[in-house]
């Protein structure tokens, strides 16, 4: 069971890699870089919801707003994009703080309102910035520079982002790995215990906010450029519920559940907006009621739940477990959402 | 001056029913209802179809409406919301959502964004004169009847044995369990009623506001900025915020208009700050 655990990450790994370089043959270009800096959004919002067990409802903020600032340096500065993008991460970043340093007081669904309400204020923010942000047409004529190369093509500028896309997972994957990620999974699990061993819990939840928002600032960066504008969609609540739906899709707390469930979700929107359908949100919601009632493991989940039952192995992978981590006190499953990717 | 204290409050009367059904199906059942708004919407959607359609005037639309609307609320949580409830309150949280976009894009696709007209109730039509300045007579029937609403349900709340109920099983329900009162033989009634009050508040709104699809999505953002003010889990909380930021954000209007949509998260920023669990919120709701 362990041994083909460790076989089986390495040949994952070596197989994301290889769809991602293949992707833009396989697919529209376009389309392809959506999937990538969707899946990156989608990993960044796991890292939160399946690691530390804080439901975000408004990472939109930091997607929106990490566009919106790539978008404006790009196109005030004419610097190389990948500066532009890597300030619009920064720009989430610390726009995370305060957002966080407030919201990380409350708990489970207070957190997921508070964070819905100040992404709602980003959102009247940049709607109302008009000079600046371009208001409901959004900031538009946004370049892809990078010395002096030709980026015009989405086949060229796919491959030349795909480092920085590839670089936010090896982040996020590091972070879950780490004696940090740790800590975030132990709070998930039991925040008393945490706290009772002496971890400063808030201080730790609201680090994990501002990467996990980071990291969402580079993938909205990212897809501005690719789009060549920022779209006030992109800071709407209904962009926050989209990545949230992505992840819960594939699987809280699997990673590569968030990767696929992006993939899944933008293919199915282009193709629905390519169909001429007007009502998107109908299939959206749908697919959420669905999820919820009967599908709360998601994709991921419920494949490695499958493989750990068959193989006789832990088959204890719990399936109704609350994605905000165990009541305080109570014993916590030893095999949580984010077990072992 | 006072006539724009007084818009605040007719504003500040909408946020009050809404957070008061958001408080009430918050504190029976541990829901979160992200749908609040959609169900607004329907509530003028629904009027606004019975007068265009079948020419149905706004005095039964103000009673059939939420009356609808309480019974489809009521099948809702029979189907639905009941199976979710003994898991984590984000899955209902989740549901609502998923529901809330599924209603709105419904009502989008027959309809379009277009704002709908809805005229105002005749003998309504005209103005009023408290004194001071003279006011339109829809809006201060408004004023009225939600200030009427929210009291009944006040003195139901305080004065009888289901408010006794309700208040036990919002503040202390595994306590009240204890004690051997049937918290489940109410949550379905009391989960339509807060659906009802959605609905009243979308027919009230109707002549008065913008009648599209969208007006109930950003609407219940608010609202819930509005909830985290008055206090998580107070009733008395939220009806309260309701109305005094329905007054702060129109006096802010006036002297600070560049605000006019950001001043209640910024005061949900400052209550936080100062007491996370709002202004009437016991800490120990905060887990």
């Amino acid at each position: 069971m362990i041994l083909s655990r460790l076989a089986a990450r390495p040949i994952l790994l070596v197989a994301g890699l290889f769809l991602a370089l293949v992707l833009p043959w396989m697919i529209y270009p376009p389309v392809a870089m959506d999937i990538a800096c969707w899946a990156l959004f989608a990993c960044a919002l796991d890292l939160l919801l399946g690691f530390t067990g804080l439901l975000s409802f408004g990472h939109a903020a930091f997607w929106g707003g990490g566009a919106y600032v790539a978008g404006l340096v790009a196109v005030h500065s004419g610097l190389p994009f990948p500066v532009a993008v890597l300030a619009g991460a920064a720009f989430a970043a610390v726009l995370a703080v305060p957002i966080g340093y407030l919201s990380v007081r409350l708990r489970g669904i207070y957190f997921a309102m508070v964070t819905l309400a100040f992404a709602q204020m980003v959102y009247f923010l940049v709607n109302q910035w008009r000079d600046l942000t371009g208001g409901e047409n959004g900031l538009q004529g946004v370049p892809r520079e990078l010395f002096g190369l030709d980026l015009s093509d989405s086949f060229v500028y796919y491959y030349v982002a795909l480092p920085l896309v590839l670089a936010g997972f090896v982040a996020v994957w590091r972070i879950v790995r780490s004696p940090f990620g740790r800590v975030l999974m132990s709070i998930r699990d039991n925040t008393a215990r945490a706290q009772a061993l002496g971890y400063p819990v808030d201080r730790y939840k609201l680090l994990a906010f501002v990467l996990s928002a980071c990291l969402s600032g580079l993938a909205g960066g990212l897809f501005a450029i690719g789009h060549g504008f920022a779209s006030l969609e992109s800071v709407y609540w209904t962009t926050s519920g989209q990545a949230v739906m992505m992840v819960v899709l594939g699987g809280i707390g699997t990673l590569w559940g968030g990767v696929l469930g992006a993939a899944l979700v933008v293919e199915l929107n282009d193709y629905l907006v390519t169909a001429g359908f007007e009502g998107i949100g109908i299939v959206t919601g749908t697919i959420f009621v669905l999820i919820v009632l009967v599908f709360r493991r998601g994709i991921w989940g419920t494949a490695r739940h499958l493989l750990e039952t068959r193989s006789g192995g832990r088959g204890a992978s719990p399936g109704d477990r609350p994605p905000g981590g165990a009541p305080d006190g109570s014993p916590a499953p030893t095999e949580g959402v984010g077990s072992p990717v | 001056m006072l006539q724009q204290a007084f818009n605040g409050l007719v504003g500040g009367a909408f946020y009050a029913l809404l957070a008061l059904g958001l408080a009430v199906i918050f504190g029976m059942l541990g829901v979160v209802n992200f749908a609040h708004g959609a169900f607004y919407m329907l509530g003028a959607f629904g009027s606004y179809v019975l007068l265009d359609s079948f020419g149905v005037n706004f005095w039964v639309a103000l009673v059939a409406v939420p009356v609808v609307l309480g019974l489809a609320g009521v099948a809702l949580e029979r189907l639905f919301i009941r199976r979710l409830a003994p898991l984590d309150p984000l899955y209902n949280f989740l549901f609502t959502f998923g529901l809330a976009l599924i209603l709105q894009d419904l009502v989008k696709r027959e309809y379009g964004v277009q704002s709908q007209p809805y005229p105002r109730p005749a003998l309504l039509d005209g103005t009023v004169d408290l004194g001071l300045f003279t006011y339109p007579a829809y809006q201060v029937f408004v004023l009225a009847l939600s200030v009427v609403v929210c009291a009944a349900v006040w003195l139901v709340l305080t004065r009888t044995r289901l408010g006794m109920i309700v208040r036990a099983a919002t503040e202390r329900p595994e306590l009240t369990r204890a004690l051997g009162i049937d918290v489940g033989r109410w949550v379905t009634p009391v989960f339509g009623f807060g659906i009802a009050l959605a609905g009243l508040a979308g027919v009230l709104a109707a002549p008065m506001r913008a009648v599209n699809p969208l007006m109930g999505a950003d609407l219940i953002i608010t609202v819930f900025a509005v909830v985290v003010i008055g206090g998580l889990g107070s009733i008395f909380g939220s009806v309260a915020a309701g109305f005094a930021i329905g007054l702060v954000s129109a006096l802010g209007n006036l002297y600070v208009p560049a605000l006019s949509q950001t001043l209640v998260f910024i005061l949900m920023a400052a209550v936080l700050l100062w007491r996370p669990a709002g202004l009437f919120g016991r800490e120990e709701s905060l887990s």
